[in-house]
């Protein structure tokens, strides 16, 4: 199913930031594992995911650092800092009452 | 994995990709690499799942995203990227870095050694103060030379073979220093010596320009990027000398803050050395960044050719208007000449930046127009100077401002001969940019005889 571009956009920040709560990771991996989560309904462009993260480090939600993959080629990867720990907390209660609010009046809707 | 002539060809159209990629303002090498870095992990997790190559490549490439998209969210994260530019590394892959750092250090030797050379007439007694004249001679010998050398470097021209362009600047030395100008009882220069101060960095600028071109000099377009070049340089020099106009202001209200008066450090050195220094540090910035930013010289032509053309037609208007005939006084020949040479930078600086294959439009009609009413008010300043010129008698001054002038006219008005054909579908725009580039050697020509031989002529007044 199409998400759209605005949903997908919103939805990049907190996904990332929760990924990243799991561990520090890089770009393939953050996209392999967004699949995972939402059953592969949930696609991204993959090029879209690094102008992402590059302003979630600008914010100084995440922080860089360049390492090498198996292969070893040079891989940046990103680890959460603490202002994007208190900033993730933000945004789940956000979602949350966007997500609660929804649920009821979708609940109405069906008993209707 | 297969290594074979499948994973040659994988690796050249990532190569391509990245190439592609490299393009893109906004996309700098490292986020290229972050790229290449996932591109090949989507390929290699691709290829275990079982597809070939070259069909895992399409589809890591399609989940990347078109390239537009992508350069697009890159530029809009990083909306500065598309502003600084200053990036001193050439194209390519060729191990860019140790070349340019190598590239700093050649042209900031030489940038010492100009402002160096500046100075090293002090040790024979020579100050500015006292010897203005030997200085005034020699200012394009102290920069110059180390200019073309950072050409023939740049070019990678073996020394052995441009020897020869080390000639000119030898047998300039050599005029300029042992001409017998004789100076009347209250000149610190005499006429003829101040013709040569002016005109020799004009001759001298033509072996800049060989070493620059490097075997090009022969054909046009190689002489119209050294138009380019010129222009750049004049507008980063300018913009270099007001950085240290400030500077120099700092220096100066600073010290005498601390109640000193440095005067002697701005006059003897800051600015005489940072003027040689310069030039040849602007050089480098024009090479530097000439694929980077758009050339500020055709810019400013398009702003001022059509407001040199209103203020032409305006002026002739109001001399018809009010009857007003020019007034001739000493300088007015040189005013008119530096007209002349406005509009011949004009059409030229226009002429650099246009795509020949283009047909006429209206900023062309334009041009015309400049050009021919700037030719229209030099004849009449011609004619004035004409009916008089028995009358002032011929100094070299004058001899000088009048080849000049006949010089920039045959130019202009050949030019405005080719714009018109243009301009009616008779001819092509090459014509006149070939016009332009064959007529550059005149200038530097003429700039050298009146070095070589106005002073003898004129008994070295």
């Amino acid at each position: 199913m199409d998400l759209g571009k605005d949903l997908v956009a919103a939805s990049a920040t907190p996904l990332v930031l929760a990924i990243l709560a799991e561990g520090e990771s890089y770009g393939y991996a953050i996209i392999k594992r967004v699949s995972e989560l939402s059953g592969g309904h949930l696609h991204w462009t993959d090029g879209m995911l690094y102008p992402v993260l590059h302003r979630l480090e600008r914010n100084g939600f995440v922080a860089a650092k360049w390492g090498s993959s198996e292969s070893g080629r040079r891989r940046k990867y990103y680890r959460l800092t603490k202002e994007g720990r208190t900033h993730l907390e933000a945004e789940r209660k956000r979602w949350q009452i966007v997500d609660e609010t929804l649920h009821r009046i979708w609940l109405k809707a069906c008993h209707a | 994995m297969s290594a074979g002539p499948d994973h040659a060809s994988l690796e050249a159209q990532i190569g391509q990709w990245r190439a592609y990629l490299r393009r893109r303002r906004a996309i700098t090498g490292p986020d290229v690499e972050e790229l290449e870095t996932h591109l090949r992990d989507q390929v290699g997790a691709l290829t275990q799942a079982g597809l070939a190559e070259d069909e895992a490549f399409l589809v890591a490439v399609k989940r990347m995203g078109s390239l537009d998209a992508l350069s697009r969210e890159f530029a809009r994260e990083h909306s500065d990227r598309l502003w600084k530019q200053l990036v001193i590394a050439p194209d390519g892959d060729a191990a860019p870095e140790t070349v340019t750092r190598t590239e700093a250090l050649v042209v900031f030797a030489l940038a010492v050694a100009a402002a160096l050379a500046v100075k090293m007439p002090v040790l024979f007694g020579l100050t500015l103060e006292r010897d203005a004249a030997f200085y005034a001679r020699n200012t394009s010998l102290f920069v110059l030379p180390f200019l073309t050398g950072y050409f023939v470097w740049k070019r990678r021209m073996d020394p052995r073979h441009c020897v020869w362009l080390a000639v000119p600047f030898i047998a300039a030395a050599a005029v300029v220093n042992t001409f017998p100008f004789t100076r009347g009882p209250q000149q610190v220069v005499s006429h003829t010596e101040v013709l040569s101060a002016v005109h020799l960095p004009i001759a001298l600028w033509l072996v800049v320009g060989i070493a620059y071109l490097r075997g090009r000099w022969l054909e046009g377009a190689g002489r119209m990027d050294f138009v380019r070049f010129s222009g750049e340089l004049f507008i980063y020099y300018a913009l270099i000398a007001l950085g240290g106009g400030v500077l120099t202001g700092f220096t100066m209200t600073m010290f005498a803050a601390i109640g000193l008066k440095p005067d002697w450090i701005a006059r003897d050195w800051l600015i005489p050395c940072g003027a040689a220094g310069a030039v040849i540090v602007g050089s480098w910035l024009v090479e530097a960044k000439q694929n980077v930013i758009e050339n500020m010289a055709p810019v400013l032509t398009r702003l001022f050719t059509p407001l040199f053309t209103i203020v032409l037609l305006v002026f002739l208007a109001t001399m018809a208007w009010t009857g007003h005939p020019i007034d001739i006084q000493r300088n007015v020949l040189i005013l008119f000449d530096l007209l002349l040479a406005v509009v011949v930078g004009l059409v030229l600086f226009s002429a650099s930046a246009r795509d020949p294959e283009a047909p006429p439009n209206l900023f062309d009609g334009l041009q015309l127009l400049l050009i021919v009413s700037a030719l229209v008010v030099d004849a009449l300043a011609l004619a004035a100077i004409a009916s008089r010129i028995s009358e002032f008698g011929f100094t070299p001054n004058r001899v000088a401002a009048l080849g000049e002038n006949l010089i920039l006219l045959v130019s202009l008005a050949w030019s405005a001969w080719l714009y018109a054909a243009f301009l009616r579908g008779r001819g092509p725009f090459r014509a006149l940019e070939a016009w332009q580039t064959a007529y550059l050697p005149v200038y530097a020509t003429w700039a050298a005889l009146v070095v070589l031989l106005f002073p003898p002529i004129f008994g070295y007044a």
